[in-house]
């Protein structure tokens, strides 16, 4: 809609592109390439093979496949792709249900109180992460005050009955520990866009349709939800991606039922010693996150179309 | 109006904790009358019109249409339907579907909802744009979709919120009169809110002009115009010369009344006595403006009443009329608006020129209030 930028010097406007480009070539890119080639090379005691070589006048291009096709013959590695994408997709769903709710509350709640709410959502960032998931250790340990709080409620019968813990009285490490973690370090990541996308909203939209004779939670459903799709989208990816790759929460809270990519990565890398192998199960979980993501960017460059 | 008039407003008050928005406000609006409310902003009139809507409670006082008591009715039941102040179109959804969303709530028979909104659509000419989203239309066209919208559920009664506030001032001019005959041609009774005096006498059968949550005058826009009931009202709506005088002779078929330039002749009696302190309010367009002293024309009373002398001291050419600024020598300024009937007059007075102004003796209000 805006005139084009007539004034300021077209270097200029390149560099300020640029530099970022740059950084995320410098920093990203060429990392990536560097991964991705070393999973396609030979290990050779302990360095790699070359994958070009020149030698006699030929040159030979050598790439091993052989660890993506292990990627897809070995059980494993799909057992853990897919229970990490549904670990992040529990998590995921479980902060929304607990975080729209939240940011809706929030997004209408008087505008004087509102930076409070806001502040409270973002005050768990002041603590390390780390303490926050290793004080859960504690809370969910045998005698922990959550899992006497659990108890005292019958609420563990429950988690046995749906499966996600392997006995009554041992919460910890069981998927149930392991999506407990990561919904509670998420939801602020869930809340804050949804937050940002529900207190734009015109209310009069609501009174329209009440006009109109939708009661509150029809006009709830056709109006609220559908419009605030973009924040529920850009919470639920903020939610989702980094849980598929998550390696702290599975490894300080999870257990032997809960093998996620991440730990099978740090697994490869630093148990096995097998670089290629390493690189290639991150080369496939960088194609895995890729794909959500691309989507998101397309739904959000279609919404920007439409703004327009 | 008679006790069973369609709409009844009846001792309304609404109070915001000690404010009164709306003091006690009573009105009948017959069937298929265009009602306008009135007023600046803060008056109290978009209050009650949100009242009408159900989206707000009276503190007490009756709303009443068509025997039915509205009183705690939620917005979403009662039979009135509301075109919102910028419309409050629905941004995700299609024209169509926006019509379609008030049928589709009263549980209409999809063929049928498809129906209505066809008929809608045809009333309001957008059928070709039913498939567009509202951000593709202009701020005219989104206008109707509003209109389409608030008709599409057959409301007994139409709400209007500042209906034409949104639009540039060319294109409102076409679409007061384009509103007025769908409303017209529907037949739906209808209340609508504005702060645009020009809006109200164009669209309205009747206005009410509010202040302070009362109504200071009610009555149809040329009553409004030319007998405003009290000072207010006469400097609300249009311009006016406003002079403070004392009532000097009062008789059965005029009165005089003296003020500091001029001694006015009005030819009516009023309900008055001498030496009361009254204001006579003239409109600039019913003066008249000379170089020369002005002799009285038929009909008019000799020349020592009704006309003042003073000086140009601003004049402002608007194509076709000019209106002058009049120094008197008290001090006031009256203002002058002389109709452009000739594209070159000789003479035409200027900044800093002598000139006279005079007027009929059927021209002033006197207002006692």
């Amino acid at each position: 809609m805006s005139a084009p930028l007539k004034h300021g010097s077209r270097g200029g406007r390149w560099a300020v592109i640029g530099v970022p480009y740059f950084w995320l070539l410098l920093f990203f890119m060429l990392p990536f390439l560097i991964v991705l080639k070393i999973s396609v090379s030979e290990m050779e005691t302990v360095t790699f093979k070359d994958v070009l070589t020149w030698k006699d006048g030929v040159l030979a291009l050598s790439l091993k496949l052989s660890n993506y096709a292990s990627l897809v013959q070995d059980d494993l590695y799909f057992l853990t792709y897919v229970s990490s994408l549904k670990y992040a997709a529990v998590t995921t769903v479980l902060c929304l249900a607990i975080g729209y709710p939240f940011a809706y509350f929030m997004a209408r709640a008087k505008p004087t109180i509102q930076p409070t709410l806001l502040m409270l959502v973002m005050l768990p960032f002041w603590t390390s992460f780390l303490l926050r998931v290793y004080a859960w250790k504690g809370l969910l340990s045998e005698h922990g005050w959550a899992a006497n709080f659990i108890a005292a409620l019958g609420l563990d019968r429950v988690l046995l009955a749906i499966g996600v813990i392997p006995a009554q009285g041992q919460l910890m490490n069981t998927p149930f520990s392991l999506v407990l973690g990561m919904t509670y370090t998420y939801l602020p990541f869930m809340i804050l866009p949804l937050y940002s996308n529900l207190a734009k909203m015109d209310l009069r939209l609501l009174e329209a349709a009440s006009d109109l004779g939708a009661s509150a939670w029809v006009a709830f459903w056709k109006i609220t939800v559908p419009l605030s799709k973009a924040g529920i989208i850009a919470g639920s990816m903020l939610v989702f991606i980094p849980c598929v790759g998550e390696y702290v929460i599975p490894e300080l809270l999870g257990g032997p039922q809960t093998q996620m990519i991440g730990r099978t990565l740090w697994d490869e890398f630093f148990s096995n010693n097998d670089w290629p192998m390493a690189s290639t199960v991150a080369v496939a979980m960088v194609l895995l996150i890729i794909v959500p993501l691309a989507i998101f960017n397309k739904y959000q460059a279609e919404a920007t179309e439409k703004r327009a | 109006m008679s006790a069973e008039a369609f709409l009844q407003i009846r001792n309304v008050v609404k109070d915001f904790s000690g404010y009164k928005a709306v003091n006690n406000v009573s009105i009948d609006i017959a069937k298929g009358e265009i009602f306008a409310l009135l007023g600046s902003s803060g008056c109290g009139k978009t209050t009650l019109l949100r009242m009408l809507a159900g989206f707000e409670t009276p503190t007490s006082g009756n709303i009443v249409l068509n025997g039915q008591d509205l009183a705690g009715m939620p917005p979403y039941e009662s039979p009135m339907n509301m075109m919102f102040q910028s419309y409050a179109l629905f941004p995700h959804m299609t024209v169509w579907d926006n019509v379609a969303f008030g049928p589709r709530r009263s549980g209409l028979p999809a063929a049928e909802v498809s129906e209505r909104v066809e008929e809608m659509l045809k009333l309001v000419q957008l059928g070709k744009f039913a498939k567009r989203k509202p951000h593709q239309l202009s701020g005219g066209q989104q206008q109707r979709v509003a209109l389409a919208r608030s008709l599409a559920k057959k409301p007994q009664l139409l709400l209007l919120d500042e209906p034409l506030g949104a639009l540039d001032k060319k294109l409102r001019e076409e679409t007061q009169i384009e509103l007025v005959n769908i409303i017209e041609k529907v037949g739906v009774t209808c209340v609508m809110v504005t702060h645009d005096q020009e809006e109200a006498m164009t669209m309205a059968s009747r206005i009410a002009v509010m202040s302070e949550g009362r109504f200071l005058q009610v009555g149809a826009p040329s009553d409004i115009y030319e007998t405003p009931a009290n000072r207010f009202v006469a400097d609300f709506i249009g311009n006016v010369n406003l002079m403070e005088g004392t009532l000097e002779t009062d008789e059965v078929d005029h009165v005089t009344i003296r003020c500091a330039d001029c001694t006015h002749y009005v030819g009516h009696g009023i309900t008055g006595t001498e030496g009361m302190s009254v204001s006579v309010a003239l409109r600039p367009e019913k003066i008249r403006i000379t170089r020369e002293v002005p002799a009285p024309q038929a009909g008019e009373p000799d020349a020592a009443f009704n006309r003042v002398h003073g000086s140009v001291k601003d004049m402002a050419y608007f194509g076709s009329f000019t209106v002058y600024h009049l120094a008197l020598e008290s001090g006031l300024v009256l203002k002058i608006s002389s109709s452009n009937t000739e594209r070159h007059r000789a003479d035409q007075l200027t900044w800093g020129d002598e000139a006279w102004a005079s007027w009929s003796p059927t021209s002033q209000v006197v207002l006692t209030a």
